[in-house]
């Protein structure tokens, strides 16, 4: 999807890009969306920058370079606050939570979409409202069926409520996906004698390999990002994943004395999902585009 | 819809074999066990279960001190109506549930528009140069978790040393020096929602960038030949022809909007000055799992969902009514 906008002086021979009310509206569209990109940049530069200042420079000099670059902020948050620890904690819970949604929505969309049975609306209904529904409502009573099954507090257990949380949003992507492809590429299976299993996974699945790898990249972000869950089902420091941990900061910023950890514990959080995005942010912008057109 | 073609054994006998009306092999019923049965249990149990004990539990007067949990009807709902602070926070909900997704629709409608379509007026339709610059870093902040963001701001806000207010200072307004913009009851929600729509407007700008370029240029191209301007091109052609999706947006944001939770709880833990941006999420999460009454954090559960559901009502009301709806939503 590259657009044509990136070729320089696309000059048509009945000269597009001329005409004084072009440049103005050029301008000034340049103009309104320079300063919008300042906004969003100025500020996660700045924290950056601040993060390798010390403790007296960061409130004396807001500005500038730091005089000697400390790293020592990150040496705190990394090891002594425990930020290490969610950091790996984050990553278990995201990844085996990432694998069994993408699994079980793939199957569960799967046969939503391409077999017709009794109840089949329903459940579709049912993850309508699992969609639409706040989670909020459920965390009271979640809060209990996990302590039931001695699973509150704890990672897999968080994992779990990811995944099933995760599940209405991946199995309606993919529902639709599963229903645009075409029905002869199943069927020739099924007549080379491949059973229910292999179709989908030696032929269905690799096809729509596509749709999965953009529900993959949104629900990773979604679960990477998610605050509440965690926040509600897993109060043990040593468990706590890499959003609480910046929430301790967050909360503590009125009467915090340590501002220089505050900012580097924003550039731990931020700087591997954003590298990872600049890397891949063409594919990326497949998959969202894909995910427009639900 | 491929609702004709079914994949049952029964419609592909191509090679005759021993068949009943239906296939009960282990190969179809093992499929059917694991590939419906467990996505299904797993969904039904963490997520449908509590949603239906939520909805008990706000009849009953159950706190987490007393293992007794009495039927009570309707007491809590009542309750709500006649508790000043749910009040306030369904004040500041229904406001950000009207601001926040108006304003980054319209935010990113615009920019989508510069984008993708904001060129040269003649020849090729065609966006700005270099917008795929713009596209990346609009993008940014939503890889950021939301507590993060609210960390950020935070620190840029600082009242002595944050960045807003020595820029602030540097340019001149010295009244700005040591100014707290989350301390005050003024600013506090205002900022908050800009917090909000600095976090999320890129998001939905890549989704209106992508429903655009499927729009075929000639459409914009017939508009153009006809006379229509930029402004009327985009009110007549790009909204109509990408309703579904704006539509899909909308409600998206509403339902954000009425959470909110990670931003509004990090900006201001305590619910702001004078409770001036306490949310309902924030006040379910207190009254919950600081006040163990799981009764009545229940009911306002509920009175969450029930205003989730009359916003996507309402939302598909004015689709509808403004001529959408001809063809089959994408849902």
């Amino acid at each position: 999807m590259t657009s044509q906008t990136d070729s320089a002086h696309a000059r048509t021979h009945d000269g597009a890009i001329t005409g004084k009310g072009d440049r103005a509206v050029a301008t000034i569209s340049h103009g309104v969306l320079i300063i919008w990109s300042i906004i969003v940049v100025a500020p996660m530069l700045w924290v950056l920058l601040q993060s390798f200042k010390g403790k007296t420079e960061v409130l004396s000099s807001p500005f500038g370079l730091p005089e000697k670059w400390h790293f020592s902020n990150y040496y705190t948050v990394w090891v002594s606050e425990g930020m290490g620890r969610s950091f790996l904690n984050t990553i278990f819970v995201v990844g085996t939570a990432l694998i069994a949604v993408m699994l079980l929505g793939a199957m569960c969309a799967y046969v939503l979409a391409r077999f017709r049975f009794f109840g089949s609306r329903l459940i579709y209904y049912a993850m309508l409202a699992g969609l639409t529904f706040p989670i909020f409502l459920a965390v009271v009573p979640l809060f209990f069926v996990l302590q039931n099954m001695y699973l509150l507090n704890t990672l897999p257990g968080l994992a779990l409520t990811y995944v099933a949380f995760a599940l209405p949003f991946t199995v309606f992507f993919l529902y639709a996906f599963f229903q645009g492809l075409p029905t002869e590429i199943s069927e020739a299976a099924q007549i080379d004698g491949a059973g229910k299993w292999r179709t989908f996974f030696q032929v269905m699945a690799p096809m729509a390999k596509p749709g999965i790898a953009a529900v993959t990249i949104m629900n990773f972000l979604g679960l990477w990002n998610q605050y509440l869950l965690p926040v509600a089902l897993n109060t043990k420091q040593e468990n706590y994943v890499l959003t609480q941990s910046i929430a301790r900061y967050a909360v503590s910023a009125g009467y915090a004395v340590d501002f220089g950890s505050m900012f580097a514990a924003f550039v731990i959080v931020v700087v591997p999902v954003l590298v990872f995005y600049i890397f891949f942010q063409r594919q990326l912008q497949g998959s969202v585009s894909q995910g427009s057109s639900k | 819809m491929t609702d004709n073609i079914r994949t049952s054994a029964a419609e592909a006998p191509v090679v005759p074999r021993r068949r009943s009306r239906r296939d009960f092999s282990f190969d179809s019923i093992s499929f059917f066990l694991v590939f419906l049965g467990v996505p299904l249990a797993v969904f039904l149990f963490l997520v449908i279960w509590p949603f239906i004990q939520a909805a008990y539990y706000s009849l009953t007067d159950w706190n987490g001190l007393t293992a007794s949990m009495n039927f009570i009807g309707l007491d809590n709902f009542e309750r709500l109506l006649n508790d000043d602070l749910f009040m306030k926070a369904l004040g500041n909900s229904v406001l950000l549930l009207a601001v926040v997704p108006t304003l980054i629709l319209i935010i990113a409608l615009t920019f989508a528009t510069l984008i993708t379509v904001g060129g040269a007026s003649k020849g090729q339709i065609r966006g700005l140069k270099g917008s795929s610059f713009y596209r990346v870093v609009s993008f940014f902040p939503y890889t950021i978790p939301g507590v993060a963001i609210g960390l950020l701001w935070q620190l840029v806000l600082l009242p002595n040393g944050g960045l807003v207010n020595s820029l602030l200072v540097e340019l001149g307004f010295d009244g700005f020096a040591g100014f707290a913009w989350l301390g005050d009851k003024t600013t506090a929600m205002p900022v908050s929602i800009f917090v909000i729509m600095w976090g999320l407007i890129g998001f939905y700008m890549l989704l209106f960038i992508a429903a655009i370029k499927d729009v075929p240029a000639e459409t914009y191209e017939a508009a153009r030949l006809d006379g229509a301007g930029r402004f009327r091109t985009a009110i007549s052609i790009t909204i109509p022809l990408i309703r579904e999706n704006v539509q899909t947006a909308w409600i998206y944001l509403g339902i954000f909007a009425l959470d909110a939770f990670a931003y509004m709880s990090v900006l201001n833990s305590t619910g702001g000055p004078e409770y001036s941006t306490l949310v309902i999420t924030q006040y379910l999460y207190r009254v919950a799992f600081n006040d163990f009454k799981f009764g009545y954090a229940s009911a306002i559960g509920v009175f969450l969902a029930v205003i989730t559901l009359l916003f996507a009502a309402l939302v598909f009301s004015v689709n509808y009514l403004t001529g959408g709806g001809n063809r089959k939503a994408k849902r």
